[in-house]
């Protein structure tokens, strides 16, 4: 479900690199001091060149802080270029890597049928597709086309948990810059690809092939194309409503889908009829979910969304709180080098001239760990993120479960209308042959009644295999998500940890030598 | 000089970063602890007992328990700011004037750890501890002493409250006078000079760096926080999963918990043995201000007697040539005035003096107290450091575990 590397090696941390000698200059001219986080850049990512006119007068050389980071799997390095590389996907996909990149605005020619004068700019991307049978793909997407695929997907994969798409909505983005919401999207629509990749059956389905690999525009019909529906709807309705002829039995092959808008406007009434009948206990028994173990799996899964939100929470503040202690630490170890530079440049005693070296020590030492701190702060928010993905396969499953729900509404109308059918074709026959003779328009009506009845039989029959499969998916897709959450939270756990173990180890480290260089101090105090 | 030598008849209780008074004889050691609450509602404060231990002839017997509210520190800085120029009044620790908080544990453990280094400065000074004051404030009962404390109030017509608050005026006033900008009168002496702008700027660097250690407390105490919030939702997470898997976040939820009180424990240590001494660092820079505007005033006191005297000098030139009668009275007025302007002058040196020896000491101290400072904070995040390892090392066995089964 996730299809991240979960290989962890338990192997001793790498040692700290050789430190260099924090020997600091005493009559060094210290420019503008530049707190780690006053530049744009994160210097983790673009780091200084030694020679930087900035920092401190004898900056913490950048490999102490940065190596390997501990959570064993080989992405991308904090000094790796400013993208990190791709998520693979899943080993049973047939794609080895997507990535989405390279943002382009477009211009949409004005179109003769197109309502808006002019044309309208959207942002396309770029997918770059390697598939295992090795190939290579490259086709340009706009967000339109990722609606129309998940769209797609959903009709074709009823009961399963499909990865949900990106939001549509900007929400907060007064704030955000557009490059940077475009940013955002794209690491988005990335990750949303390789998941789809990853999903065993979604994975394989024709819709994401064509998605990947068809150059040009999309060959997938967008589903909902509301003018024609709602025309197509309208002019159907009055025959519908008035019962005439087999024309208003819902056809086998219409029963494959839920009741949506347009078209399906009358069997949505007499589904929604039929659940307000069931929620009444009405008079027909209703088709109870009579799977029990389905509704208890449905009580544990919504009982786990619940935690994993609080969970989510949590982890996030807890990334935050080790943010801002990081910062605090930098904060400190600035003030206290502006106190060093600041005494060694007015010294007059010895007694001053051996503080100021104690200031810089420290700050060094706190500068280090604030570091660490965000170092530490970067890996942690990968591993949590297992969190945050989980809650958000959520939607998913609620997807699922409503696919499966409306499929049994759909057999529940249909079981429904067949009862009805049936009592006004035996009353129909009884009045008939109370006629000497037969009366002919009765006849004729038994006979188109006795159709309607045949074409909802055959219907009633394809919903009872569709809301069967439905039931399977559901089954077979909570069972995997058991199974990979196991092994993805399992993931998570000895990933934090062994990450924490990591840096708090470091720390100590850069602790341990502070307090072996003050401890003439507390000696003189005993 | 300070002597170093630990005392081993002080109290455990004294503060680590309380001066030890000599061990040879004379000796004077003061412990403040045992605080505690009287009184009701706008009228309750904190009274603490005061130890002294001494074998000098001049206080009653080797020990002496009284009891003394902050007022009468206060009292006793007042007295001995007044009658001690030159030197660096240890400083104390600010009234507080949050309400709430005033009862609170840490606050009393703070309040009461620097009033214990305070009254031990003063008496491991040279100068201050022969004060009489300190005698009556170590030795008297508490009627005495309150006695003398409102007296001195009625004297002084100001109370703590106001001290501050004069103290606040006087500090805008002190760049004015040190610096010299009210009057073109001031010394003028390059070494002096470079003196009060350090003293001034040191002032700044030093509150920001206090502000950065008061905020890294806070940021330990909301890092607790989150970590124990984290570890119950994990807990509670766990719950779904069943087995071994759920075990393990049972397990890590736990450990989560328990680092969330060393953090809160740390947070405490931070706060007290190293927030503090830059707190203290700063007082005691506001300290040597003060002692500036008492050499500032000084100077000028001795500078318009002597211009003064230099003119009733002239005059009674004057009327000694004229004969004139009132040339006797004149005489008179002029040596009166000429004795007063060489005690003024006399005054103006000994701060002078003192301060020099004052500021070489001041340099030690502090040195010898940021040092123990970065000692306690460096094995505080030491010591943290290690337990976070450890706590979540201890859980990989039962990962190990759970992958395997």
């Amino acid at each position: 479900m996730m299809g991240s590397e979960t290989h962890f090696s338990f192997d001793q941390p790498p040692p700290p690199p050789k430190e260099e000698l924090e020997t600091l200059a005493l009559s060094d001219p210290l420019s503008a001091v530049d707190p780690p986080s006053s530049d744009g850049s994160d210097p983790l990512l673009h780091p200084p060149s030694p020679s930087s006119s900035s920092s401190f007068p004898d900056p913490p050389s950048y490999a102490d802080v940065i190596f390997t980071p501990f959570n064993g799997t080989t992405t991308a390095s904090p000094t790796a270029a400013s993208s990190p590389t791709s998520p693979a996907t899943s080993p049973t996909s047939p794609y080895l890597r997507i990535s989405v990149s390279d943002p382009q605005k477009e211009q949409q020619e004005a179109a003769a049928t197109s309502l808006v004068p002019g044309g309208s700019t959207y942002v396309t991307y770029l997918i770059t597709t390697e598939t295992r049978d090795p190939g290579r793909f490259a086709v340009r997407r706009r967000f339109r086309d990722f609606i129309t695929l998940a769209d797609r997907l959903a009709e074709s994969y009823r009961g399963h948990f499909i990865p949900p798409r990106p939001d549509k909505s900007v929400v907060e983005s007064q704030v955000m810059q557009k490059q940077e919401f475009v940013e955002q999207r794209r690491f988005a629509l990335e990750k949303y690809l390789s998941r789809l990749a990853a999903h065993p059956v979604v994975g394989r389905s024709d819709e994401l092939a064509v998605f990947l690999k068809a150059q040009g525009r999309l060959p997938l019909a967008r589903s909902i194309d509301v003018a024609s529906r709602v025309l197509d709807g309208a002019a159907r309705l009055p025959s519908q409503l008035f019962g005439e002829g087999p024309t208003a039995a819902v056809g086998p092959e219409e029963v494959g889908q839920p009741a949506k808008g347009g078209r399906d406007l009358l069997r949505m009434f007499r589904e929604l009829r039929q659940s307000v009948a069931n929620d009444w206990g009405g008079g027909r028994p209703p088709v109870v979910e009579e799977d029990r173990e389905f509704l208890e799996r449905k009580e544990k899964v919504q009982d786990l969304e619940q935690q994993l939100s609080t969970a989510s929470q949590q982890a996030e503040a807890l990334v935050k709180a080790q943010q801002d202690i990081g910062e605090t630490m930098g904060e400190l170890g600035l003030a206290f080098f502006k106190l060093g530079k600041f005494e060694t440049e007015e010294a007059v005693y010895d007694s001053q001239r051996i503080r100021a070296s104690d200031f810089k020590r420290l700050a060094t030492a706190a500068v280090r760990a604030s570091r660490s701190y965000r170092e530490l702060n970067a890996q942690s928010v990968k591993h949590l993120d297992t969190l945050h993905e989980y809650l958000g396969m959520m939607l998913a499953v609620h997807s699922a479960f409503s696919d499966r729900s409306s499929a049994l509404l759909t057999v529940q109308t249909l079981m429904s209308d067949l009862s009805s059918l049936h009592t006004r074709a035996e009353r129909l026959e009884a009045a008939s042959t109370k006629i000497f003779g037969g009366d002919r328009s009765r006849t004729r009506k038994v006979e188109e009644l006795k159709e309607t009845i045949r074409i909802t039989e055959d219907a009633k029959l394809c919903a009872i295999r569709e809301y069967e499969r439905i039931k399977e998916n559901n089954r077979s897709e909570l069972e995997r998500l058991d199974r990979e959450r196991r092994d993805d939270f399992l993931g998570m756990l000895k990933g934090f940890i062994i990450n924490q173990i990591g840096y708090a180890d470091k720390a100590a480290s850069v602790w341990a030598q502070v307090v072996e260089e003050t401890s003439k101090y507390a000696r003189e105090r005993n | 000089m300070i002597s170093t030598t630990s005392n081993s008849g002080s109290s455990s209780s004294q503060s680590p970063r309380s001066p030890s008074a000599s061990q040879q004889q004379p000796f004077l050691s003061v412990t403040v602890t045992d605080p505690v609450k009287l009184g009701n509602g706008v009228q309750a404060y904190i009274s603490y007992r005061v130890i002294t231990k001494t074998n000098l002839p001049e206080y009653q017997g080797q020990e002496k328990i009284v009891i003394r509210r902050y007022s009468d520190f206060v009292w006793l800085r007042d007295r001995l700011a007044d009658k001690y120029k030159g030197i660096f009044i240890p400083p104390l620790p600010e009234k507080s004037t949050v309400e709430k908080f005033r009862f609170s544990a840490e606050f009393i453990e703070m309040r009461r750890q620097a009033l214990d280094i305070f009254i031990n400065r003063v008496a491991s000074h040279p100068e201050l501890k022969q004060s009489e004051d300190l005698r009556i404030f170590l030795q008297e009962d508490e009627e005495t002493m309150e006695r003398a404390r409102t007296q001195e109030t009625g004297i002084f017509k100001k109370k703590p409250a106001d001290f501050m608050q004069l103290f606040k005026d006087v500090q805008s006033k002190v760049t004015d006078v040190v610096l010299g900008k009210e009057k073109p009168i001031e010394e003028s002496n390059p070494e002096y000079e470079k003196l009060k702008h350090y003293i001034f700027e040191l002032e700044d660097h030093l509150a920001e760096a206090q502000k950065q250690a008061f905020r890294l407390v806070k940021r330990h105490k909301e890092l607790g926080q989150s970590l124990s919030d984290f570890g119950k939702a994990i807990k509670l997470l766990g719950a779904c999963e069943g087995d071994s898997l759920g075990k393990a976040f049972s397990e890590l939820g736990s450990k989560s918990e328990f680092l969330s009180l060393k953090l809160q424990k740390e947070a405490h240590n931070l706060l007290m043995n190293f927030e503090e001494p830059l707190k203290d660092y700063v007082r005691a820079v506001q300290s040597i201000k003060a002692t500036m505007v008492d050499r500032a005033n000084a100077f000028r006191q001795q500078y318009d007697l002597a211009e003064t005297t230099k003119l009733k000098e002239i005059n009674l030139d004057k009327l000694m040539l004229m004969r004139s009668e009132r040339a006797g009275e004149a005489e008179f007025e002029y040596k009166e005035l000429k004795a007063e302007s060489e005690e003024a002058t006399r005054r103006y040196q000994s701060i002078v003096k003192l301060m020099s020896e004052e500021i070489v000491r001041f340099q030690e101290q502090k040195t010898a107290d940021m040092g123990l400072a970065f000692h306690e904070f460096a094995k505080g995040q030491e010591r943290l450091a290690k337990e976070i390892a450890d706590a979540w090392r201890s859980l990989i066995p039962k990962l190990e575990k759970c992958s395997s089964s």
